[in-house]
């Protein structure tokens, strides 16, 4: 994510929002969002809800075994309809901004 | 005669822990995070570094020090690269499938969640007045 801080004013000019989703709390999000500067919207999934909607649950891979998510990207048009996804194997693998902005050029333009 | 001093194996031991611990560091870069050649070049340095100096040790005894700290030490190294490859090669991909995951052209399901502010946010709400949304599902900081 810290990519995608780095390049968020490319994203504001392009008109597209980041926003992280993950079990912490609120608490942890405000937190982690002033220490590593992060200005997009952290989302608070403690319940892993949305998080099994999407069927992104690792299970008992979080604190004391707690459920949480594993990562995942998705970019949606402005109909909320998925235009690319990004389902990495390898926890340390993540999407890069050029991925997103690659997939962003591919969208037809009368989404844009 | 006193016996000379085995560089190679105290250098090559640095090298290779610091091919553990700078893991952290180079994690925050995509280009040493995706492949971690960064730090198996410093286990490679390391290695070559401590087989030199237990060559040296054992071929020379006389010449100079290290058969017991250097074999000390090329086990701990070993054992701490090991410990490395595991990590990476094997507890970091397994990442559960996800076949239920919204495809490309599926509408995403809809939400409500707080944000940092403990103000609840849909997707609604981020796709309002937005050309596009990125949602980043991550492990979390706990």
């Amino acid at each position: 994510m810290r990519s995608f801080q780095q390049r968020l004013s490319d994203f504001d000019a392009r008109g597209v929002r980041i926003v992280g989703i993950s079990v912490d709390t609120p608490e942890i999000n405000r937190r982690q969002s002033q220490k590593l500067g992060y200005t997009f919207r952290l989302l608070s999934d403690s319940k892993t809800q949305v998080i099994r909607r999407y069927d992104l649950l690792h299970p008992r891979a979080g604190p004391k075994g707690s459920d949480i998510a594993r990562p995942a990207e998705f970019l949606l048009d402005s109909n909320g309809v998925v235009r690319w996804v990004n389902l990495t194997e390898n926890i340390a693998v993540r999407a890069r901004p050029e991925q997103v902005f690659e997939a962003l050029s591919q969208l037809p333009s009368a989404a844009q | 005669m006193k016996r000379k001093w085995n560089w190679p194996i105290w250098i090559g031991f640095v090298v290779a822990v610091g091919g553990l611990f700078s893991y952290e560091f180079f994690a925050q870069f995509p280009i040493t995070r995706d492949f971690p050649w960064a730090n198996l070049l410093l286990f490679g340095i390391g290695a070559a570094l401590l087989i030199v100096g237990l060559f040296r040790a054992f071929g020379r005894p006389q010449r100079y020090r290290g058969k017991v700290f250097g074999s000390i030490f090329g086990a701990i190294a070993f054992l701490f690269s090991a410990f490395f490859c595991y990590e990476i090669f094997y507890v970091l991909r397994q990442v559960p499938a996800s076949s239920g995951a919204p495809r490309v052209g599926q509408k995403a399901p809809d939400f409500i969640l707080l944000d940092q502010s403990e103000n609840p946010v849909g997707l609604g709400d981020l796709l309002s007045g937005s050309r596009a949304v990125v949602l980043i599902f991550y492990r979390g900081f706990w």
